[in-house]
């Protein structure tokens, strides 16, 4: 029987899109389809620490060295999505000394580096820390753009001959007696390069092998052939702040807690997070009281967290899975590495594997083991390079830090471009057009736009995860016009007005978190601007009655 | 020795400079101080007073149609009607030339840089011939290095609101403009002094430069509309000669910040200001307040100057600190407060009750501001006056949503002309 594609992907997260690159590079044909964006689940909604291991080297020490290593090799492949902050294990006076020592003991033990600093030692580094920090572990964690890598995973599947799909929601798995044979998706996109089928239409996809790498919708897809996957789902709960107050990954010295971390991240810095089970990934409380948390808890660590601006939060769920029978009551206590399940084995339904559990950090590692699976399972012999093989963007970073002029920008808008771009800074930003800053909280210019907009099309938030334009301050509301501004002529006006629609609302709903002092005044603001300004929250264009414009003033001269 | 004076306005924006300017009409000796620069850069220049009622109906042909039947505490409500055609009236004395649609209650439509209209009533004279409701066929012109205008889009977006004529845009190279990131301001200023510049066809002058780089692309159109940057203190004269040079009537499109028809309502006032003998302080806070005895009454205010805390003293007080925006109201997770006089602005205590899930749905902290009586004294929580001469005005006033009625010029015009006069007639007794 002659299938659409050798092997069809579930999921446009950092496992699907590291698993669609793997395979495609091994020469397999390989189709990815994701319900909305890429990163769209859990991988957008992480605080982009690139774990050193040191998180999990007392409680998960097989995590915790896998961790060390994939950490090592990120560093190398995806060179323009990592920032090497180093990371610091704090222990306050009331933290306790024994678990202070298997921490570093465990680290020793995991192979990651880890240097006992003094208190004085730790201030040094981080300035901000709280007077009374006793002393704190210097381990290797870093800070990484979870948009970019994911989003550079599904670029080089691409090219390596993959289709990757987004807006493209799996309705039913096709099933023929005990084997899976691919999957009916529902296009739910808009108009434009979103569209590689009518929006609203159906497609069935069919395929030799099924990886369903949905993470925390996995029981979900399960279900349509009626698979039990017992994932586990937990919410978490991240503040965005507005400017970094620390420029090293700030951990709290405890065993397991809520609250425990912040991580610098581009022009800001991410404060998380709370571990709580939920029982619909799509439909959980996002309540004031978590937010108020992060800040009060994590104020102890860093104490001016107390007085400063937060700029939005954002919940994610995580995948979490144990073999069944565990029966661990507290999400924390649950087990971070990934299982694979394969239905054949365990259901006795061939065709497809569940991939559940595990982290973002170990994503390649991941991706490598279920492709080597899948391999076998379609009698394919050929060997994962992802270890080895830059991304696209960290090509020759070495190269482009030393040669590359600046394009004509202002120093601070190159360096911005640069280091989102990486390899590829040359190709998007040399023109002759003109190239106006379009986002001036992240420095973005209208090449870079452009550049998302040829890879995703009208969708302006997956313009904005390509570039981070409209994820500073004024959350979009100086420059979500603009960036809409840009699709104009490709896409007519409804689609641009559609899109602009889209990332507005989008923006707001993280703010909503955040609405008091500073951020409440730019809500205001924001709001005045597009609706006093502009008129878009009563745009008659965008109403069903028409306006008669001849009873109106027509001018007095 | 406390600086002293009939009238003492906190806040330099429209409310503020109104008010100053009512109560120096009043007799009274009035003095302004204002601490940041006011919103005005933020906003478009026009002169909304309602394009929609709070239920969303709309936009409205007669603002004052629907004046009466606003709901009790909006402040249009407090001030009444017929007062809020004496302040637009007050107005449209101070702003003379500058500022159009005196002639008519009707409210305007005016394009906006999104392209779609809004209703107004009035408009800077800069945006006249461009109003939506005049039928004549339009070129929108944007340039390659302002992105926050893009006229073939602005066009389609007029025709896709049913505009009654037929709209075109084209995007052009600004001559003359050497960065891709250029303020607004230094478009305005190559205009304002018709800089030498060099094009293609050799040396000439920015305006020539622009009338010819538009020249080609104009049809049958007989206006032409650009983004709002043609000048800023020769605006007038910059309009009439390219409209003179393409034969065409010439017309702004106001846009977002920073403002150049905001700017400009601003000098205008501020001139007006200097004009009434009003004194006029800028760039210093408002820090605290001192009661005499009666602990209803404001004997002084402390004004922060560089580190010297000099008290101020008036009979009558008017703030006109803006709102959200302009810092006139504050807040904390736990609450919404108005900070120089700590007057009682109501909020729910749970601030996920501050907002709805739609971003343009009913918010409810685009009405945070102070609740006040019939003669704008802010109201404490038992709606008794706080203090018995302290009057507000504009955006710090609660109880309306400007942003989706189209009606915070309007509301600064009425509230701050209506504080004024009350405060320079009690005051400059």
């Amino acid at each position: 029987m002659v299938r659409d594609t050798e092997v069809l992907v579930l999921g446009g997260g950092s496992t699907g899109c590291g698993i669609a690159r793997d395979l495609a590079m091994r020469g397999l044909e390989v189709t990815l389809v994701e319900r909305g964006n890429l990163t769209d689940g859990t991988t957008g909604r992480m605080h982009g620490l690139l774990h050193s291991g040191g998180r999990y080297a007392v409680s998960d020490q097989a995590s915790a060295t896998e961790c060390i290593e994939e950490n090592e090799v990120l560093r190398d492949i995806a060179g323009h999505c990592v920032e090497e902050t180093g990371g610091l294990f704090v222990q306050r006076p009331e933290d306790s000394d024994e678990y202070f020592r298997e921490k570093l003991e465990g680290c020793r033990e995991c192979g990651i580096p880890a240097r006992v600093l003094s208190g004085a030692e730790a201030r040094e580094v981080e300035p901000y820390l709280a007077e009374d920090v006793k002393r704190a572990i210097e381990v290797p964690d870093g800070a990484v753009d979870p948009f970019r890598l994911c989003v550079a995973n599904a670029l080089d599947a691409e090219n390596h001959g993959a289709r990757v799909e987004t807006h493209a929601e799996v309705i039913d798995l096709l099933r023929d007696g005990d084997d899976i044979y691919g999957v009916e998706v529902r296009h739910e996109s808009g108009p434009g390069k979103r569209t590689h089928a009518t929006p609203g239409t159906t497609e069935e996809i069919t395929a030799e092998y099924v990886v369903n790498a949905t993470g925390a919708w996995a029981g979900r897809i399960g279900a349509m052939a009626d698979l039990e996957v017992e994932v586990r789902p937990s919410k978490g709960v991240m503040t965005i702040m507005n400017v970094r107050q620390v420029d090293t990954v700030i951990n709290r010295c405890r065993p397991k807690g809520d609250a425990d971390i912040v991580v610098p991240h581009e022009t800001t810095a991410i404060l998380g997070t709370t571990d709580e089970e939920v029982s619909d990934p799509d439909d959980y409380p996002e309540e004031g009281w978590e937010v108020d948390q992060m800040i009060d808890t994590l104020s102890e660590l860093v104490p001016i967290l107390e007085e400063a601006r937060t700029i939005r939060s954002f919940w994610g769920v995580r995948p979490l899975y144990e073999p069944p029978g565990t029966g661990t009551q507290d999400p924390t206590d649950i087990t971070r590495d990934f299982f694979l399940l394969d239905h054949a084995d365990r259901d006795g339904v061939s065709g497809m594997s569940s991939i559940v559990g595990g982290k973002f950090t170990t994503y390649r590692a991941m991706a490598e083991e279920i492709s080597d699976h899948v391999c076998e399972k379609l009698g394919v012999n050929a060997a994962c390079a992802t270890a080895d093989e830059p991304l696209p963007g960290s090509e020759n970073m070495e190269t482009l830090e030393e040669g590359m002029d600046d394009f004509g920008l202002r120093s601070p808008v190159a360096r911005r471009s640069k280091q989102r771009l990486g390899s590829r800074a040359s190709e998007v930003l040399e023109t002759d057009e003109a190239n106006p800053v379009i986002c001036q909280c992240e420095g973005v210019t209208r090449a870079e736009i452009r550049d998302a907009v040829s890879q995703s099309g009208s969708d302006l938030n997956a313009v904005r995860i390509r570039t981070r334009a409209s994820m500073g301050n004024c959350q979009g509301g100086f420059c979500c016009q603009n960036m809409a501004n840009e699709l104009h002529p490709t896409y007519d006006e409804e689609t641009v007005r559609a899109s602009l629609d889209e990332l507005f609302q989008e923006r707001w709903k993280g703010e909503r978190h955040a609405l008091w002092g500073e951020q409440l005044s730019q809500a205001m603001l924001n709001y005045a601007l597009h609706a006093t300004t502009m008129n878009r929250d009563r745009d008659p264009a965008s109403t069903e009655a028409a306006v008669d414009f001849a009873a109106f003033d027509g001018g007095g001269r | 020795m406390a600086i002293e004076d009939d009238v003492l306005v906190i806040g330099g924006g429209l409310a503020g400079a109104t008010a100053a300017l009512a109560a120096a009409e009043e007799g009274a000796q009035v003095r302004l101080v204002s601490y940041k620069q006011s919103t005005l850069r933020h906003a478009s220049g026009l002169i909304d007073v309602l394009g929609y009622t709070p239920a969303g109906e709309g936009p409205l042909v007669d603002p004052f149609d629907a004046l009466e039947g606003l709901p009790d505490g909006h402040p249009y409500e407090r001030v009444g009607s017929e007062a809020v055609r004496e302040a637009l009236e007050f107005f449209d004395d101070i702003a003379g030339d500058a500022y159009d649609g005196a002639h008519t209650d009707a409210n305007a439509l005016v394009p906006t840089h999104g392209g779609t209209v809004k209703p107004t009533a009035r408009y800077p004279a800069s945006t006249a011939e461009g109003l939506a409701s005049d039928d004549r066929d339009t070129l929108l012109v944007g340039f390659e290095t302002l992105p926050d205008f893009e006229a073939p889009l602005a066009a389609a977006h007029l025709e896709a609101a049913g505009a009654p004529f037929a709209a075109r845009g084209v995007t052009v190279r600004f001559p003359g403009l050497v960065r891709d990131d250029a303020k607004v301001t230094r478009y305005a200023h190559l205009l304002d002094h018709d800089e030498a510049v060099t094009t293609a066809a050799g040396e000439t002058t920015a305006r020539d430069a622009l009338a010819e780089t538009v020249r080609g692309h104009l049809e049958d159109e007989t206006r032409v509309g650009f983004p709002a940057i043609l000048g800023d203190d020769h605006a007038a004269e910059v309009r009439a000669d390219l409209g003179d040079r393409l034969g065409v009537d010439v017309f702004e499109v106001p846009m977002g910040p920073p403002s150049l028809p905001g700017m400009r309502l601003e000098d205008l006032l501020y001139d007006a200001l200097q004009e009434a003998g009003v004194r006029v302080t800028t760039g210093v806070p408002v820090v605290d307040y001192e009661t005499d005895g009666d602990a209803t009454r404001i004997d002084r205010v402390v004004v922060d100057r560089h580190g010297a805390e000099v008290p101020h003293r008036a009979d009558q007080y008017v703030l006109a600190t803006g709102g959200l925006v302009g810092k006139g109201v504050e807040s904390e997770r736990e609450r919404v407060f108005e900070p120089i006089f700590d007057c009682h602005v109501p909020h729910a205590s749970d601030r996920y009750e501050w907002f709805v899930d739609d971003v343009f749905g009913d918010q409810p902290y685009a009405r945070f501001g102070l609740p006040v009586d019939r003669e704008l004294r802010p109201l404490d929580a038992g709606d008794e006056p706080e203090f018995s001469n302290l009057r507000a005005a504009g955006a710090v006033l609660g109880g309306y949503d400007f942003a989706a009625e189209k009606s915070g010029s309007g509301v600064s015009l009425a509230t701050g002309y209506v504080a004024g006069r009350r405060a320079g007639a009690e005051g400059g007794e």
